[in-house]
This record gives structure tokens, sequence and C-alpha cells, in this order.
């Protein structure tokens, strides 16, 4: 979706400002947010796409006025209340209103193991790649309602295939619950010139990652 | 973002819905209380995992993971061309996996090219090397002015590089994570990898600063 969360290259944010000596966490509800948000994936069975997707689909005005840990707390609340694990009620009124559903639960013990395994994303398929380092694709124009990686600004735009990745599942439709689907993914570069003309830096150049089905050949 | 740390951090119990002490709590602070407390009573989360996830990430994993890998890289040739090759396994060679680093590629800082990494969508950052990341990072300065103006973004840092020095920028759109591999600084030959690490700073590997020269450590 083209929410407020795609940020590349919009202005008037204002000025980077680095916080010297900056904590890990600030305060108490930061580090217990870090920490629910990392353990109910295992009684929800969610999948990250769907978390960020949670995260993302809100309002520009909700989006933007709430701190990074807030969004996060936004998109728990939802995937719960999505899964039936959670009610509105119950986040409202923090009591316990109905029945708790029977799911797996997070063990202490398990920590170190499920942070260890991660989540890699790389899948094997059949298909060769279609694109080769040095090929020229197109950036395809699209504006789904729905979570997709290929940010806006750099739709349309031309590029160049820098790295093959092998086939990663796909976030457009592992986010809508409708499976892996894995496709080849690839870096590809864009000229500073090419995604912001005479305004942009000639001597930069943006690298993006892009699945396959985002790309379309330029001849 | 609150810039304040608040003084209720120990982890009494806490009841809801009657008055209390806490009055100076954020809604987003009793929010994340209630939360926690629905998902306990329900059986749903087990307080001590909590636990254990935010001391993982308070004690074990930083950017000094990252920095062992850069010194490594400066340190061991070998090492250096595995990690350019497939960074994943040679990280992995250290201690250094899991969430957040599943696949990770080593970008190199030489005197022609720098390069800067963001997430314009959200937030991604190699956890595995380099912990969590900070606000800036994932706050919208940041993600929507590194892909326009990077240089702007390093000016913001207060770092500047030689005009004719290219800047690339990578966007972790997918599951890949990059880390950059700054410049060795002059006048560290015959260094320890553990004294070289201390040179390496969270940002030089994520692009928006440089490595420290040996005056700054001294």
């Amino acid at each position: 979706m083209d929410g407020a969360h795609d940020m590349g290259g919009h202005q008037g944010f204002g000025k980077v400002e680095p916080e010297v000596d900056e904590p890990i966490f600030h305060g108490e509800w930061e580090r217990r947010m870090m920490a629910i948000t990392l353990a109910t994936a295992k009684p929800g069975q969610w999948n990250i796409d769907m978390s960020r997707y949670a995260r993302e689909n809100r309002s520009p005005r909700d989006y933007l006025n709430r701190t990074y840990y807030e969004v996060w707390l936004g998109g728990v609340e939802k995937l719960l209340e999505e899964r039936g694990l959670v009610s509105r009620e119950e986040l409202d009124s923090g009591q316990v209103l109905l029945p708790h559903k029977n799911v797996p639960v997070l063990k202490p013990d398990e920590v170190d193991a499920m942070l260890r395994r991660g989540g890699p994303t790389e899948r094997k398929i059949d298909a060769p790649a279609r694109f080769a380092v040095g090929d020229r694709v197109r950036a395809k124009v699209m504006a789904p309602t729905t979570h997709t990686r290929l940010p806006r600004y750099v739709r349309g735009h031309v590029g160049t295939i820098e790295l093959l990745h092998g086939a990663h599942v796909f976030p457009d439709s592992n986010a809508m619950g409708q499976g892996e689907a894995p496709q080849w993914l690839y870096t590809v570069r864009f000229d500073g010139f090419e995604l912001w003309g005479a305004d942009g830096d000639p001597d930069a150049s943006v690298s993006v990652d892009a699945w396959d089905s985002y790309l379309e050949p330029v001849s | 973002m609150s810039g304040h740390d608040h003084h209720h951090d120990h982890g009494h119990d806490h009841g809801h819905g009657h008055d209390h002490d806490h009055s100076e709590l954020s809604e987003t602070e009793l929010r994340v209380r209630a939360l926690e407390s629905i998902l306990v009573e329900k059986g749903y989360v087990d307080p001590a995992a909590l636990d254990e996830l935010i001391q993982t990430y308070e004690t074990k994993v930083g950017p000094r993971n990252g920095a062992r890998v850069i010194a490594k890289a400066w340190s061991d040739p070998a090492f250096y061309a595995r990690l350019l090759k497939d960074a994943t396994p040679a990280i992995a060679e250290l201690g250094y996996e899991g969430r957040q680093g599943e696949h990770i590629v080593a970008v190199v800082n030489t005197p022609d090219t720098h390069n800067m990494v963001v997430c314009t969508l959200c937030s991604c950052y190699p956890w595995s090397v380099l912990g969590l990341p900070p606000v800036w990072y994932k706050a919208a300065p940041y993600r929507s002015k590194a892909v326009r103006d990077p240089r702007g973004v390093l000016d913001d840092f207060g770092v500047s590089l030689p005009k004719e020095t290219k800047i690339k920028v990578w966007d972790s759109t997918a599951e890949i994570r990059y880390l950059v591999v700054p410049m060795r600084p002059e006048g560290t030959e015959g260094w320890s990898e553990e004294q070289l690490a201390d040179l390496v700073s969270r940002d030089s590997m994520i692009g928006t600063g440089v490595a420290l020269q040996p005056a700054e450590v001294a």
C-alpha cells in the first residue's frame, strides 16, 4: 500500500538528529513492547510480512503521530484482535473478558534458539532467473492497496541489475496469508539523475532489493 | 519520540481500572502494561521469555559484534575474501547469526565509493551484527532523506567526504541486510583485532560515519 510508511524521497521532515549516547530503550514500556512483539509471533502464528502490513496499514496521521514502538503496539494489537486472541474491549479495558485459546507459547529456554534460527526467506524454485547482472530493467508502475516492498520513488524508473539473491518469499502474498510464492530477488541500482533529475546528487546512486514481478525488461 | 526516561522501570504489581500512583504514566505506557498483563493472564506470553528477549538485546547483541567482524576483515585477508563472497556464513564463523541477519551482504568503502544503508519502508537493520537500530534510523528524517540527499545526511552527521567520492545508498527493501565495511584508518599497522574493533563505530557500519582515527581512541 502507498501509506505514510513509504518515506523515500519525501521532503520536509527536517534534519537527521542523532541522540548523543542514545540508550537502547527509552523507558520500560519500549523494552516490554519490543519483547512482546517478538514473543507474540509464536501464539499468533503470523509472519514478518503480516506484521509489517499491520503496522503500516493505518492513516498517515496515525502512522506519523506515533513513535516507533507505538507503531509496533498498534501492529500487535491489530494482529491479536484479527486472530481473536485478544478483543478490542480487552485491550481498551485492560481486563480479560474472553476465554483464552490454546496456542503455542514461547518459553524462556526457547528464546536463544528462536533468535539464532531467525527467519531465513531464501527458497528453492525451479524457474531460472529472468535477469542477469548488468541487465537494464524498469520498476513497474503499480499502486497496490495491500502490502508491497517496491517503494514509490523507484516505480517507473530504469535501473541496472546489480546482484542476484536467489529466490525469496514474496512479501506481497505472504502478508495476505496467500502463501510464500517465492520469486527471484535482485538488487537493482538506480542512478541519482534517473530518480531525481537535476535536483538529485549526480554522484549518488540508490540500490533497492526487488522481486522479479516488480520488474520488467528494458530493451 | 518522548525523549525522557520515566521513573517506573521497576516491575511491581500493577492493577488496572482503579486509581494508582502512576498518574504520570502516559497513555501509551498504560496501554503496554495492560497489553502485557492480558497476554500473561491468558497464557499467551511467558514474562520470563520477555525478560530473556530484552536481556539478549541489551547485553549480548550490539554493534560490538559488527566491529569484531570488521576488525577481522581488516586483519585477515582470507576472512575478508569469504566476507565479500558470502557474508552470512563468514559472519556466522564469529558466532553472529539469526534474526535480522539471515542474509547479509557486506559492502566495502573505498576512496572512490562510500556506502550508506537505509530502510525507507520501515526499519530493516542487521540486528545480528549491530543490535537494535537507533531512533534516528527508524525516523522520518533519515528514511526520507537518505535516498534523495545522502550527502546532506552525512552533513547532518558532521561527516564530509571528498567531492569526488561517489555515494551508494542501499535501501533494505527485502530481507537482505547490508553491512558497510569502513576504510581502515592509516597508522594502524600491527594493531590487534581487539584494538581495531575500538575504531569501528556503529555509524561507520551503517555508512553515516567513518571509522575513528587512532588518535580518537588513544
